[in-house]
């Protein structure tokens, strides 16, 4: 519960904001499978959809960092979202898939992969079906959540990207990793 | 601003750092007749440049500049310190000048003219009278008369033409004109230039290509000669000079002759100042066995010519001047090429695919066993290394430019804290992101200033040491184990361990009870605050500077170190990562992972001693050598295999071990950077794209080495704290 203060807030802005952006965009979403939860982002932000395979795995960094891949040429970072979701990473399957999302801070541009069990479908969710997010129950941070779209009848979770794939708060939290993890260099290896 | 004035402002920038450079030369060297050449034209091509955009201001300032210079070009006047230092003045005055012709300067025009004019006054002092006044902008006639010679082809009309493409379609022959010509007066010498003339696949035979350069011996009058070529006069470039013409008419028209790397003697040839015979004997005296092999290859042909008195010797220095011009100005056009960097990303990048797709057609070709397959992906393989390499290389350059600045800073600060200080630069060849280049400057600015300020002593000061009273300063550049190392080193007093002490425990910075290492003590420096000078100078002492560089320095991912000996000196190491770049690297496998370890880092591989299995330091032919686990310290998976290898590295004069799996080879590696993720990750440069395609990570081994002690130490603390 003391995380209700929080999420209490969110909702009222959310619901002010949330119908402007969502009309000025046109309201496409890829939707996905992870841990048996359906999941949804918005369609501009992807760029591409791989099948899983080859990451190379970084050392001393927090579990939900997958690691690297050559993506045509260029090194992407692979996130897996389920363990940044507080779970379990995601076992590999046939049908696991790296989704390419492209994210804008400020000037810079970075292509982050993020590790999905299965992707859906394209779908269109107007305004009218999304419904601010719940204070909790979600099972992920309430902040994570745009928005969830109504389809026949179900939920899903809008994600929002820029809040999930956040590149500060992933660098500092690899930097404390890292900082746990020297450790671990003359201490136990057979630990970890 | 017009695009030609933007040309303009660019290339007196670039004539102005010249100048500069070369002005501090002369300072050194009073006597070198190449640099004063050298200044004499970057003035004079400053004033030309200024004088076709119509920067009345900028021609008129360079005019008395390049006045003065051309007396002391002449030797009618002395180099000296003031007449240095006021050139100097005058090349910054220039460069306001420039600037305010762009819109872009930062001082009021009252105050500028008001400068310029106090600058003219000092520069009269110099020039002849009646000669320099500003907004005359016309260059002495040289009053040299050519001395008439009595040898065949000099006291003839010299005749330069050039046909335009169209002389032929219009009916006319050129041939035609010169046999024309010999009615009006005998061709003594006739040179026939085809240099406009394309290749022959090219050639359209239509055209006319050609020009001739003739020596006509002739009674008759110019409009009589001229009235020759009356039919082609509008197609034709036309030059005639009567006989025995000044020197200056022949270095016009060298000047207009068609820019292209002729060879002097053919230049002078083709001018008619001297005949093929005269070239000829003069290219046998090059070449004879009479002079001695040294000499031989130092006598240029203009001095040999020069020697027999041939030819007069300012007409041999606007030739060679021509030449040095032509090949200037196209290493000026290859500068002026400007690309953005994300075109240049994007090309590296796409190159940076090739390699891979060309390394996996190479490991398809030879799993088919098709020997044709083979030699044809072979050859795509040399092909795309070869673009791969030349790709890299567009992004990278030398540091010796950001270097060379430092000497004006130098001087100009010695002449303020009456020091007497020389530049070492060694290096300046070393190649680095440009990226880099751009940011480095400032922080080695700070670097270069503390030295002079605090670190090298004034000539008193350092005599009554015993020392040198010239102090010297160096910056050194080097690659080093995959990064750049730039050394800024004087030999100045060194650093004051106490009163850094005192300071830095005044400022409360440190415990006034601890004992700090003399390394920790030199550390201090980079705190925010602290400043040893006694005075706050305009140069430095106000305790932000070495605060500020660690800082730029840390955005670089760069460290710096100190090193001080009392007495003796101090040393300032940076040393900066390659960001985007190619190194050589070596790779080890270790889990099935690959990793790159920097060749340069590399010393020799072994194999880990089996009896020394579980510790972490080995006997290496008797010495000590501490080793990091790479299974350990990454935390990965499996069981360590039996039979382990270990790279032995060194970086910055430390040595240690790397235990790995197994030696996989070497390799060239592209630096691919990680990423604004993985900013904090220690231990890790960088990644490279291996030709399965797989991404393997680059290994930073000072970070690597460096926690794995930080690590050690600080497990080696934890028990002690427990028991206190």
């Amino acid at each position: 519960m003391s995380i209700s203060s929080t999420p209490a807030g969110l909702p009222a802005t959310g619901a002010a904001k949330a119908p402007v952006a969502v009309e000025a965009s046109p309201a496409q979403y890829l939707t996905f499978q992870l841990g048996g939860e359906m999941f949804a982002v918005g369609i501009l932000n992807i760029k591409e959809i791989i099948e899983y395979g080859s990451v190379t795995e970084i050392p001393m960094v927090p579990p939900f960092i997958r690691g690297v891949i050559n993506l045509r040429g260029a090194v992407v970072p692979v996130i897996d979202l389920a363990s940044r979701f507080g779970g379990k990473r995601s076992e590999v399957s046939r049908r696991t898939c790296i989704v390419i999302i492209e994210l804008a801070e400020g000037e810079e541009r970075q292509d982050i992969g993020v590790v999905v069990d299965s992707v859906s479908e394209v779908l269109e969710i107007p305004a009218s079906e999304i419904e601010p997010p719940p204070a909790f129950g979600a099972r992920i941070r309430a902040d994570f959540i745009k928005g969830m779209g109504k389809v026949n009848g179900k939920f899903v979770i809008i994600l929002d990207v820029a809040k999930v794939l956040s590149v500060d708060e992933i660098a500092s939290l690899s930097h404390l990793a890292g900082e746990a993890g020297t450790d671990a260099i003359v201490g136990n290896p057979g630990q970890a | 601003m017009d695009e030609l004035k933007q040309v303009f402002v660019q290339e007196s920038g670039e004539q102005l750092d010249a100048l500069e450079a070369l002005l501090l030369e002369l300072e050194n060297r009073p006597d070198d007749e190449t640099t004063l050449n050298g200044i004499f034209r970057a003035a004079h091509t400053i004033k030309g440049a200024a004088g076709m955009v119509e920067a009345a201001a900028v021609e008129a300032f360079a005019h008395v500049v390049e006045n003065v210079l051309d007396r002391l070009r002449n030797h009618e006047i002395e180099v000296t310190t003031e007449l240095a230092a006021l050139m100097l003045a005058c090349t910054d005055q220039l460069r306001v000048l420039v600037a305010a012709e762009a819109g872009a300067a930062d001082k009021a025009e009252a105050q500028i003219a008001e400068d310029s004019a106090r600058l003219l006054e000092r520069l009269n002092a110099y020039g002849p009278a009646g000669q320099h006044t500003a907004g005359s902008p016309r260059i002495v006639e040289p009053d040299v008369q050519r001395i008439p010679s009595p040898q065949a082809g000099h006291n003839c009309w010299h005749l330069s033409v050039r046909f335009g493409p169209d002389v032929l379609r219009q009916g006319m022959d050129p041939e035609n004109f010169l046999r024309f010509l010999e009615t009006v007066g005998n061709i003594r010498h006739l040179e026939t230039l085809a240099d406009t003339m394309p290749a022959a696949d090219v050639m359209d035979p239509e055209l006319c290509y050609l020009g001739f350069e003739i020596a006509l011996e002739s009674a008759a009058d110019k409009q009589t000669i001229e009235d020759v070529f009356a039919f082609v006069r509008d197609e034709c470039r036309l030059a005639i000079l009567p006989p025995n013409s000044k020197v200056g008419d022949y270095l016009e028209l060298i000047e207009s002759l068609p820019e292209d790397s002729l060879r002097l003697g053919e230049i002078l040839v083709r001018v008619g100042a001297l005949t093929a015979d005269e070239l000829a004997e003069g290219l046998r005296t090059q070449s004879g066995p009479a002079s001695g092999e040294a000499a031989q290859e130092a006598k240029q042909i203009g001095e040999i010519l020069v020697a027999q008195q041939v030819v007069q010797p300012e007409l041999v220095a606007a030739a060679v001047a021509k030449q040095t011009q032509v090949s200037e100005k196209k290493a000026h056009d290859a500068k002026l090429i400007r690309v953005p960097a994300d075109k240049l990303d994007h090309l590296i990048n796409l190159v940076g695919e090739l390699v891979i797709a060309g390394a996996a057609t190479s490991l398809l070709s030879h799993s088919r066993r098709d020997g044709e397959l083979i030699e044809s992906a072979s050859l795509l393989t040399r092909l795309v290394e070869e673009i791969r390499d030349a790709s890299l290389q567009l992004r990278t350059v030398q540091i010796g430019e950001t270097f060379n600045r430092f000497q004006r800073l130098v001087r100009d600060a010695c002449k303020d804290l009456g020091k007497d200080v020389e530049l070492l630069i060694s290096g300046g060849e070393t190649e680095l992101d440009k990226s880099i280049v751009e940011k480095i400057g400032d922080p080695l600015m700070h670097l270069v200033r503390n030295s002079l300020d605090h670190g090298i002593e004034a000539p008193a000061v350092r005599e009554a040491a015993g020392k040198n009273p010239r102090g010297s300063l160096s910056l050194n550049a080097f690659h080093d184990a995959g990064n750049i190392v730039i050394e800024v080193t004087d030999d100045g007093a060194g650093l004051n361990r106490d009163k850094i002490l005192a300071k830095a425990i005044e400022r409360g910075l440190v415990d006034a009870e601890a004992h700090l290492s003399d390394r920790e003590v030199y550390d201090l420096i980079f705190a925010p605050g602290l400043s040893t000078a006694e005075q706050v100078t305009n140069l430095s002492g106000r305790g932000v500077g070495m605060d500020v560089v660690r800082r730029n320095l840390q955005a670089l991912r760069g460290t710096i170190n100190v090193d001080s000996q009392p007495g003796r000196g101090t040393r300032l190491t940076l040393r900066l990562p390659l960001t985007l770049a190619i190194i050589d690297g070596f790779l080890v496998v270790s889990a099935n992972r690959s990793y790159v370890i920097p060749l340069d880092a590399v010393v020799e591989c072994i194999e880990r001693p089996v009896s020394e299995h579980d510790r972490n330091y080995f006997n290496l032919r008797g010495q000590v050598l501490p080793a990091v686990c790479l299974r350990e310290s990454f935390n990965l998976p499996g069981e360590r295999p039996t039979r382990e290898s270990v790279v032995v590295v060194q970086y910055a004069g430390q040595r240690a071990g790397i235990v790995v799996d197994r030696l996989a080879g070497e390799l060239q590696a592209v630096i691919k950077p990680l990423g604004a993720i993985f900013r904090h990750l220690q231990g890790i440069g960088g990644s490279t794209i291996l030709g399965s395609g797989e991404v393997a990570l680059i290994l930073d081994i000072s970070a690597l080495i460096k926690i794995s002690g930080q690590a050690e130490q600080r497990l080696l603390a934890r028990p002690e704290q427990r028991s206190a």
